[in-house]
């Protein structure tokens, strides 16, 4: 905070918006990008490279893994089921909680945020605790649900609930119920309108909600991991798999599903990002 | 006519509608049989998902009595496993709410050359998979690991729990930053306030609702965190286990009262979540407010 | 093809927006709903068109009782202050879309939608998205999507409130002469007394959920039923006890029969008329409305004596 000078008040600058650079300003940014660099950026950097460090033919060996595939596939089919869940429940709850009035309106909102201050093994453990055989509805589920694919879903779309909601209501919020209303008076019935006014209308922001949506569910860990069971080549995913592999010292097999998983990661944001910079446009 | 008259107090319309005026009155539809029938399957769903399963943690942790539960929440491992994890998500709010605004600040009023590249960088920790990250902190601090060996240290952990919190403070006072008017910030200064004085008088009163949601956020995810610590962790009891490892060990043991003591623990977890969740609410209406 | 509307009560929480409201829309009119905001009219437009439910009373269009038909069944055309727009669709998609609905071929639709974009002069921005378009030109996109599907009524809830004064008069006289041509049945909510008195045929005043007067809007002008409507439909002022319009006021500059004394506190001109306030021994103040010809005859300047009365015959209301 070198000087002092008072900020003139500059008609509108040509860059606007930015800050003039001074002392102060280069000092904040190098402490921002320096605690970035060190905190997220170092730590990818070294992953890639000690994942990348025995050879591309080498990770594409250790990939090349009857058990790993198989938990992909798994991990595919999960987050896929999960995915879809999500967003049919996400449109519905978006909708009714933007359109509609009804008591309890302010809970349900609220309840559906509370998936993300859950710890995922707090997750894996309620579901444990009423659907697996000796839970609540035990004697319904048997082994069905719990330390297979279905309990597996349920603790994905668990943990990755809100997301898909949470990146629609706002475009429903702003779009109103004008657009709908105007659909109505012309004729339109209630399947007509959602399929020709308000889907079109929240594509986008529902593209971004199904891209974080995806990107939570493929990587899950700690939720699945409870209520699997993990079953080495039946209930085991890509994330539980990596734990698998550190514990049979085969460090390098690890290192290699850490680096599709993060490769996966990578681009969901760069996804994501695209998706947000079309949001922007269209509007 | 009366087009150019000036109108006389008693007339009680002006001529010029303010544009964009919404009727308080429609605020919300009705239920009709298909929204009605639609509510009745979210909120079925939700039971059966969400409901049902937190009770059941909260009735299982009462199974054997309030004794039982005290017991499980008291005894010397559980209390030092939740003195840790709790411990290390407030120095992790803390820590966010100065670098993440810093980082926002930056990204929003400084914005560097090569800021978009910047922005994505922001969103790896909220993309990546926690185990992921678990792996990518062994890789630096692990024992064979590249950079200086953290493995089972509380820094270790708590530079963990930086990664993986870093977004939601910078998420949620970007947006704040950006909508806010600079001309009441040039209007201090005109008045002769120094920079620190702008940030301190006019800023910060304006982002402190953000600042604070974003760092309730990341206590609420520190202190579940499982998936990115239990690989960078040894799990030692009284020394670096932290509360989900424990919880997740009780799943693990047979015995008889391991489970009862879990939920126990896990209950009063999701106390503190229900607590975040409350305070949010709060804190998002006041920035609503302020609009 | 008229509407007819029996004993409508709405309200909103503890707020009353309609209170026992009857009203009867002729066939092949222009009507407005005029009133000031927050007294119900566009919730009486909204209940007509079936997108808002009425807590009792019942809605006829063209003969058939509505009270109970969802909004798609009505036939009736809706157009919104803010367009509603949909802004996904291009202009000659927003207005098919009712005949899409409909299912009716392709070329039929191409045809229809042709011929109503001429009618609204927008031909030439068929394949546009309405963000392409002015507010004014958006709005006449939505009275053409409305009246594509050959609506009994057309219902249009104060459609030029967000447009700047000049395109607002643009519109209004466009409406109007549209009206003319088109012939079906209108029914437009306005705040603006000179929109409502320049378009309509009819006026309908609305105020605290009730209706205040219906009439032509010279009958409400010059016979208003009450001060709300008089005050409300034009300027008013006061003069020895009673309401009256500032330009039914004479002044003379010596003693007349009826004439009250007055002092000309402030004059000031504005254009080519002059409006001169002045002070009675009664009145708190009475504004006389002159053209600047009368003013010079008069040769009033501040602070001379003057008598007053209202013009023979004019509109006036004992306070």
């Amino acid at each position: 905070m070198a000087e002092s000078t008072i900020v003139p008040i500059a008609p509108a600058p040509v860059t606007p918006r930015r800050e003039r650079v001074t002392g102060a300003s280069i000092g904040l940014r190098t402490i921002g990008i320096g605690y970035v660099s060190l905190i997220v950026l170092a730590p990818i950097a070294v992953l890639l490279y000690r994942a990348l460090k025995p050879g591309l033919g080498s990770v594409l060996n250790s990939l090349d893994d009857v058990e790993t595939q198989h938990a992909f596939q798994v991990t595919a089919i999960v987050a896929g089921s999960a995915v879809v869940i999500d967003t049919v429940f996400g449109v519905a709850v978006a909708i009714l909680l933007v359109r509609y009035r009804f008591p309890g309106r302010r809970l349900l909102s609220a309840f559906i945020d509370l998936p993300i201050a859950v710890s995922p093994i707090v997750v894996g453990l309620a579901l444990l605790l009423v659907y697996s055989p000796t839970g609540w509805f035990g004697t319904l589920t048997q082994d069905h649900v719990i330390t297979a694919k279905p309990g597996m879903v349920l603790a994905t779309v668990f943990v990755s609930l809100p997301l898909v909601a949470r990146a629609i209501i706002p475009v429903l919020e702003q779009a109103g119920l004008d657009q709908d209303q105007a659909a109505a008076s012309l004729g339109a019935n209630a399947f007509a309108r959602f399929v020709r006014i308000t889907l079109p209308t929240i594509r986008i922001a529902l593209a971004y909600g199904v891209v974080l949506a995806l990107a939570r569910c493929i990587g899950e860990y700690g939720a699945v991991l409870v209520v699997s069971g993990n079953i080495i080549g039946q209930t085991e995913t890509g994330p539980t798999h990596i734990n698998t592999e550190l514990e049979n010292f085969n460090d390098d097999g690890a290192y290699a599903i850490a680096l599709v998983l993060m490769l996966i990661a990578f681009a969901a944001i760069l996804l994501g990002a695209y998706i947000r910079r079309r949001q922007r446009r269209g509007n | 006519m009366t087009a150019t008259l000036e109108k006389v107090p008693a007339q009680p319309a002006g001529t010029f509608a303010t544009p964009g005026r919404r009727r308080r009155s429609r605020t919300g539809l009705p239920l009709r049989a298909p929204s009605g029938l639609s509510l009745g399957l979210v909120v079925l769903w939700l039971s059966l998902l969400v409901l049902l399963p937190l009770a059941a943690v909260v009735g299982k942790a009462f199974g054997s009595g309030w004794h039982g539960f005290w017991s499980a929440i008291t005894n010397s491992v559980t209390a030092d496993a939740l003195k840790l994890s709790i411990g290390l998500a407030l120095a992790a709010a803390l820590v966010n709410a100065l670098l993440g605004t810093l980082v926002a600040w930056v990204l929003v009023r400084d914005r560097p050359r090569g800021g978009g590249a910047f922005e994505l960088v922001i969103d790896i920790p909220f993309a990546l998979p926690t185990i992921v990250a678990g792996v990518v902190m062994l890789a630096l601090y692990g024992s064979n690991g590249v950079g200086p060996t953290l493995f089972g240290t509380w820094l270790g952990l708590f530079i963990t729990l930086l990664f993986v919190t870093l977004p939601f403070t910078v998420r949620t006072v970007q947006p704040v930053l950006l909508d806010l008017d600079k001309d009441a910030e040039q209007a201090a200064a005109s008045l002769g306030a120094r920079p620190a004085t702008v940030f301190r008088r006019i800023v910060l009163p304006q982002i402190v609702p953000a600042v604070a949601s974003g760092a309730t956020l990341s206590f609420a995810r520190a202190l579940g965190e499982y998936g990115s610590l239990v690989l960078i962790s040894s799990n030692l009891p009284h020394h670096n286990l932290i509360v989900s490892s424990l919880i997740y060990g009780k799943l693990q043991d047979t015995s008889s009262h391991a489970t009862q003591q879990a939920a126990a623990i896990a209950t009063v977890l999701l106390v503190v979540s229900a607590l975040v969740l409350v305070a949010l609410d709060l804190l998002q209406r006041r920035i609503a407010r302020r609009g | 093809m008229g509407i007819e509307v029996r004993g409508i009560a709405k309200r909103f929480g503890d707020f009353v927006a309609l209170d026992d409201v009857d009203l009867r829309v002729q066939s092949g009119a222009l009507t407005a709903l005029l009133g000031p905001s927050g007294g119900g009219k566009s919730t009486l437009l909204r209940i007509v068109a079936g997108l808002e439910k009425p807590d009792a009373g019942s809605v006829e269009i063209d003969g058939q009782d509505a009270t109970r038909l969802a909004p798609r069944h009505r036939d009736v055309g809706f157009v919104f202050q803010h367009y509603a727009a949909f802004t996904h669709l291009s202009v000659f998609r927003n207005v098919a879309f009712g005949l899409e609905i409909r299912k009716r071929p392709k070329d039929e639709i191409r045809r229809r939608v042709y011929e109503l974009l001429e009618l609204v002069h927008l031909e030439q921005f068929a394949d546009r998205l309405p963000a392409e378009l002015s507010g004014g030109q958006r709005q006449r996109m939505a009275l053409a999507r409305a009246l594509a599907v050959e609506p009994k009524v057309l219902l249009l809830d104060e459609p030029f409130g967000a447009l700047d004064a000049k395109v607002r008069k643009e519109l209004r006289d466009w409406l109007r002469r549209l009206h003319d041509e088109v012939h079906v049945t209108t029914v437009f909510v306005t705040h603006d007394q000179e929109e409502a008195l320049e378009v309509s045929d009819e006026i309908v005043v609305i105020n605290n959920g009730r209706i205040e007067q219906v009439g032509s809007p010279d009958d409400l002008y010059d016979k208003p039923g009450n001060q709300f409507v008089m005050s409300f439909l034009g300027p008013v002022t006061t003069l020895s006890g009673r309401l009256v319009r500032p330009h039914d006021i004479e002044v003379f500059t010596v003693p007349a029969d009826d004439a009250v004394r007055a002092q000309v506190n402030r004059l000031q001109r504005v254009g080519f008329e002059v409006r001169a306030e002045m002070v009675t021994g009664t009145d708190a103040a009475t504004t006389v409305q002159l053209t600047r010809g009368q003013s010079e005859a008069l040769n009033l300047t501040e602070g001379v004596a003057v008598w007053l009365r209202p013009v023979p015959n004019s509109t006036g209301l004992t306070v």
